[in-house]
């Protein structure tokens, strides 16, 4: 089963919202929580996502819609 | 011969085999290169380096790979030039500007592609590649050529046509229809499964350590020692620790006696995540969609922005954010004083460095060297505006007229 690691950063809005439970419950996607790092204000989380090609696409797009920020790893790949 | 130990995770400190990865499995912390300094220390010295070819080679006992296998076209050894007419301008009397817009594809990529290539052959790759809004394509596509590998080099399909050209002259380059957010998610998405030395991905950690050769040539060329005061622009941030950890090794080598560098990032208002973490006082940047003249900047999720911040603070660095309208005046103030045409980031490193130096960061007898790390010959746009000619008639009274201003009637 393909899974993909990635980064979600989340502004002050989304910390209350449970992204990554309703994620997992949407669409047919284990999610594994690895490091994290939250506040009142701000945080970051990288996880690992288990489920087919499409439905981790369609996933990461509905994350995005909610307002998160979503990168690999390493950061922004597309350098100067 | 290299004096590599292993591959080590920057945040839990497990240890891996020197392969193409560049995450660590447990904790998801960046893999490092591990050496062994006793071993180097037995072998290395100031005339050892000497003694070595006048390229970032010279350091390879320092770099994860050989010299004898390197693909190299020439980069490193650029000049460092003391800045005398732009230090009187900014009140600085021991002012250096380290130029690596010399090197062969005329920017600083060209160290780190330089050893992500030879690490490439050596893992036996038979595919370079990289996704890149310029300098990065450059030099990737030229060491790729060189080392006779293919070469997938990823471009956004609105950059401007010279850059587009100037990386697809070493080889094809595949254009993408998207903005920056659509390639780097593709690229990402490749770099997982394809079998390819994508050198900012699985190579990452054996080019990042090509820049380390930045510090190791400011001490050299300085005379062996490290200067008071080092500004870099900053985008991933790799640059920026990198640099600092050649100082470093210098130093715990006996190379060079200490290191007091104070480090200071440079970031223009467009794409400042680093810098504001430093100024707000917190340790992680918050990722940021790029806007800004200086597209070689343009990093909104900077991966060594954390580490960034740490050795500003633990240096007793600094960081700028220079608004957008001063990146081309320091372009132009350098080239006005020095006779160097940097690129965008060099503009808002001299912007900064002005900025230091008003503030009193900087003090005028301390040691500086500001790091220009493009030529402005890929950016000429950003100039366009700020400059002046003059057009006249083929005649003597046409010139004095328009551009002597003493025309007689």
């Amino acid at each position: 089963m393909p899974f993909r690691r990635v980064k979600f950063t989340f502004k002050t809005a989304l910390i209350q919202s449970p992204i990554i439970y309703e994620l997992g419950h949407k669409f047919k996607i284990v999610t594994n929580i690895r490091r994290a790092d939250i506040d009142a204000e701000n945080g970051w989380v990288i996880l690992e996502l288990e489920g087919s090609i499409e439905e981790i696409e369609r996933g990461l797009d509905w994350v995005r819609e909610q307002g998160s920020k979503v990168s690999s790893l390493d950061g922004d790949i597309l350098a100067g | 011969m290299p004096y590599v130990q292993s591959l080590r995770c920057k945040e839990c400190g497990r240890d891996y085999p020197q392969e193409p990865i560049y995450v660590c499995d447990f904790c998801f912390g960046p893999l490092e290169v591990n050496y062994d300094y006793d071993e180097i220390a037995k072998n290395i010295s100031r005339e050892s380096i000497q003694d070595g070819p006048l390229t970032i080679w010279r350091y390879d006992q320092l770099l994860p790979a050989s010299r004898d296998n390197a693909v190299n076209i020439g980069a490193g050894m650029t000049p460092l030039l003391k800045a005398d007419n732009l230090g009187k301008e900014l009140g600085l009397n021991n002012l250096w500007i380290k130029n690596d817009a010399a090197n062969p594809t005329h920017s600083f990529k060209d160290r780190v592609v330089s050893v992500a290539a030879t690490k490439a052959v050596e893992f036996d790759f038979d595919t370079l590649a990289c996704a890149s809004t310029g300098n990065l394509a450059g030099a990737t596509a030229a060491h790729g050529a060189k080392a006779g590998m293919k070469t997938m080099v990823f471009i956004p399909a609105n950059l401007e046509r010279g850059k587009i050209l100037g990386a697809a002259v070493f080889g094809s380059v595949v254009l993408v229809n998207g903005n920056y957010d659509d390639v780097n998610r593709l690229c990402s998405e490749l770099g997982d499964d394809r079998r390819w030395a994508f050198v900012n991905i699985n190579m990452r950690p054996y080019y990042s350590e090509g820049s380390k050769s930045l510090g190791y040539e400011l001490a050299e060329q300085l005379g062996w020692h490290a200067p008071e005061h080092v500004i870099v622009p900053v985008a991933s941030g790799s640059l920026f620790t990198k640099v600092y950890k050649g100082l470093k090794e210098f130093a715990q080598l006996g190379i060079i006696d200490s290191v007091n560098t104070k480090m200071h990032i440079a970031q223009p208002f467009g794409c400042s995540p680093v810098a504001k973490a430093f100024i707000e006082g917190y340790a992680h940047p918050k990722p940021v969609v790029p806007n800004t003249i200086a597209k070689s900047l343009a990093i909104g999720s900077p991966a060594d922005g954390y580490y960034s911040v740490g050795i500003a603070n633990s240096t007793g660095g600094s960081a700028t954010i220079v608004p957008e309208s001063e990146i081309a005046e320091g372009m132009k103030l350098l080239a006005e004083t020095e006779g160097i045409f940097a690129e965008t980031a060099g503009g808002v490193v001299i912007s900064t460095l002005r900025r230091l130096a008003r503030e009193g960061v900087i003090k005028p007898d301390q040691e500086t060297v500001a790091l220009i790390t493009g030529t402005g010959l890929k950016t000429l746009e950003a100039i366009e505006e700020s400059v002046q000619t003059s057009t006249i008639d083929p005649t003597v009274r046409s010139f004095d007229e328009i551009v002597m201003g003493t025309a007689v009637s």
